[in-house]
């Protein structure tokens, strides 16, 4: 079986998604924000991606080991370590030398880097 | 002295004691312990706040002091033992000598990415992988998946040839030739040979596979060519700079260390190449 690489799967479910969602998206909210709004708030997302649920939404303890300026991601529910760059790229603690767009892809990435196993809630690790 | 040598010019004699020592190292838990250390920050570290061991002037400081100490704790097992570094713009194949059977062991298979030779393959019974961040328990990789190429000597040049050491805001928005070697901006050297590697080397605990050393041995000999090729260069910055580990001032997790102490490796180390 050829291997998908994680960039061209992610590449591709991203297409696929945005296709789903484009006519459904009403967005009062996005049309008035200004450009670069993500950065600061990123949009919250909850999806199943390969089998997996995925969320992102404001932190619930926003002081306690969250780097992703108060945003968490969770995988399974189990709370995945983020963080924003400077330039507005995120990363998680499975993926950390691979900047993505948005939490939303960092979740995605960690869920092939997984492989179907179980994340460790990172306090513990 | 303590000589670092190219991998590829190892003689099996050299490469088996290596690997033996960082065995002994797993055996009695001081290998993990390293690896604890890497992630306490990697999940520190961020672009906004205190930053001491990544996205900031004093990674390779950092790194140079964290690999002595890994060196050292090798040495106590064999004296004889010195880090190898891997020239990933050479041996730039998953076929090089580096991941055959009797060093490193090659790639993962595709169904787990699970190593499946070598002597950190998990059949082995040797490497069990306890300090992570999921539920697996083995050694993976997944050589040239995420990313094709690893860097080539031309990519490599492009950087070395960067005269300023860092620049404001000392994270990974920085222009300069710190930045570029770990890899947030530009052609991208550092990160890029841990995604290429894959597996548990693309993640905070990416000293869980023994290649880290001899990936961050190359990595600091790349400093210390910048230095021969910018002599008038130095490290940066010099004072005062909040959350950001200035020339003088100490590191974590050490406390007794300042990148003042560290710029000269050849007082600790010196290179075949020197």
């Amino acid at each position: 079986m050829p291997e998908l690489s994680r960039r061209r799967a992610l590449g591709a479910a991203a297409a696929l998604t945005a296709a789903a969602t484009a006519h459904t998206l009403t967005a009062p909210a996005a049309s008035a924000a200004p450009s670069g709004h993500h950065h600061d708030s990123p949009e919250p997302f909850d999806e199943v991606y390969k089998g997996r649920r995925i969320q992102g939404r404001a932190a619930s303890m926003p002081e306690h080991h969250h780097h992703g300026g108060g945003f968490e991601v969770l995988v399974d529910g189990v709370p995945l370590h983020v963080m924003r760059n400077a330039d507005g790229t995120w990363i998680s603690v499975v993926s950390h030398y691979d900047p993505v767009p948005t939490p939303r892809a960092a979740a995605r990435a960690a869920v092939d880097e997984l492989q179907g196993a179980v994340l460790l809630p990172f306090p513990a690790n | 002295m303590t000589v670092r040598k190219n991998q590829a010019g190892l003689t099996a004699d050299e490469k088996r004691r290596f690997v033996a020592a960082v065995l002994e190292l797993k055996r009695t838990g001081r290998y993990d312990n390293f690896v604890t250390t890497h992630n306490a920050f990697i999940l520190g570290d961020t672009d906004n706040g205190e930053r001491t061991g990544h996205r900031s002037p004093s990674f390779l400081p950092w790194h140079r002091r964290f690999l002595l100490e890994f060196e050292r704790a090798l040495q106590s097992v064999d004296a004889s033992v010195a880090l190898p570094y891997w020239d990933w713009s050479t041996d730039r194949s998953p076929r090089s000598s580096l991941w055959a059977p009797d060093f490193l062991g090659g790639t993962g298979r595709s169904r787990d990415g699970q190593v499946m030779d070598g002597p950190f393959a998990a059949s082995a019974g040797n490497w069990p992988i306890n300090v992570r961040v999921d539920g697996r328990t083995f050694l993976r990789r997944q050589l040239a998946t995420s990313v094709r190429e690893l860097p080539t000597r031309a990519e490599v040049d492009s950087v070395l040839s960067m005269a300023t050491y860092d620049m404001p805001p000392w994270n990974s928005a920085s222009d300069g030739f710190r930045n570029h070697l770990e890899g947030w901006r530009g052609v991208n050297l550092h990160n890029r040979v841990h995604v290429w590697v894959g597996g548990q080397m693309a993640t905070g605990v990416s000293p869980n596979d023994p290649v880290f050393w001899l990936h961050h041995a190359y990595i600091d000999k790349l400093w210390a060519q910048w230095q021969r090729r910018n002599p008038r260069s130095g490290y940066l910055p010099t004072g005062g700079t909040p959350d950001v580990v200035d020339l003088g001032e100490t590191m974590k997790p050490w406390n007794d260390t300042r990148p003042a102490d560290l710029l000269d490796h050849s007082a600790h180390y010196t290179f075949d190449t020197d």
